[in-house]
């Protein structure tokens, strides 16, 4: 927590704000969970892509056009006056990879969302998280009539590492969307302890900083 | 022009009929680079004079009596992130606004996280 400035006219606090992410492929349901656990209706900002992009969105076909624009979904929880969370969805298309790197940044986790039907699509979510280093459970969007895998077929099919926790949720409904977040902040906690026991770093429970 | 082409001669594919960087003076990148998505700001009040803001650094003003962040703020008033760091930036530097940084942080901290998770399990 930090007082706003040196002006003695306010006692302002500013709180902290904690991003989670939420990836996974063009349809698995990211706007859907946001929504979901949101205390707001999701809302939608635009970036706008101009040269920072050029180099890496395809242009081709619209040479006359020198901005275009990439829409992120994101919700936000309240924890306490000193803490906000919020949850902002992946753009889904490849082409907007450019824009994960400031999503990413300060990032405590993510949740990649699976549709089975399009498991490839989470590929390059899962690689993504592996090479940053960054905190990621999977969770395995169930779909009304999509053929259901045991987590461990996923886990399979994804190459993932053991210690990921793989879980099954349905993202229209609040609490398997919250059961997400839970398993990702408690995932965070569990490698957390485990760099500070590799570290052999001083860790008092619930008085380090 | 005949005044029913003058009326007609643009529809929403068009976009916005104010291009997003006239209203940063043609800049792209803001001044105080740490901004990020989640950095929470807060007006201040100051003798600064309001006039001389833009309307849209008005409705950021007046959003952020309480701490939004950028992409609240960007989704609020209608406008894209990047023109509003820009915007953000310059009320920074005029002292109108105050923010607290959000991103890179390389490691958040064990309280941090157990209190987001007593938050979540609240929810």
């Amino acid at each position: 927590m930090v007082s706003a400035g040196s002006d003695p006219q306010t006692e302002l606090v500013i709180p902290t704000s904690v991003k989670v992410l939420v990836a996974g492929g063009f349809g698995a349901g990211k706007t859907t969970l946001v929504g979901s656990v949101s205390e707001i209706p999701p809302l939608s900002t635009e970036e706008l892509l101009t040269e920072a992009g050029e180099d890496v969105d395809d242009l081709a076909g619209v040479e006359g056009k020198t901005t275009t624009t990439v829409a992120l979904d994101f919700g936000r929880i309240s924890i306490s006056t000193e803490i906000v969370l919020y949850l902002f969805g992946t753009p889904g298309q490849n082409r907007f990879w450019f824009m994960w790197d400031e999503l990413a940044n300060g990032a405590i986790g993510a949740i990649v969302l699976v549709d089975t039907r399009r498991l490839d699509s989470s590929f390059p979510s899962v690689d993504f998280f592996e090479r940053r280093k960054i905190p990621f459970v999977v969770a395995v969007n169930c779909f009304d009539g999509a053929h259901s895998y045991a987590p461990e077929e996923v886990r399979k099919a994804l190459v993932l590492n053991p210690e990921v926790p793989v879980l099954m949720v349905d993202a229209r409904e609040r609490e398997s969307s919250k059961r997400a977040l839970v398993t990702l902040v408690e995932h965070v906690l569990a490698r957390m302890a485990e760099s500070a026991g590799e570290d052999a770093a001083l860790v008092s429970p619930g008085n380090s900083v | 022009m005949p005044v029913d082409e003058e009326i007609h001669w643009f529809d929403e594919a068009a976009g916005p009929l104010v291009r997003p960087y006239a209203m940063t003076r043609g800049r792209t990148r803001p001044g105080n680079t740490e901004l990020d998505l989640a950095t929470q700001i807060v007006s201040v009040l100051t003798d600064n004079d309001l006039q001389t803001l833009t309307p849209e650094q008005f409705s950021i003003i007046d959003l952020c009596r309480h701490p939004l962040s950028v992409a609240e703020v960007a989704a609020y008033i209608d406008v894209p992130l990047i023109v509003v760091k820009v915007l953000v930036s310059d009320l920074i530097e005029r002292g109108d606004v105050v923010t607290r940084y959000a991103g890179a942080v390389e490691r958040p901290s064990r309280n941090l996280l157990e209190a987001v998770l007593d938050g979540v399990r609240r929810i």
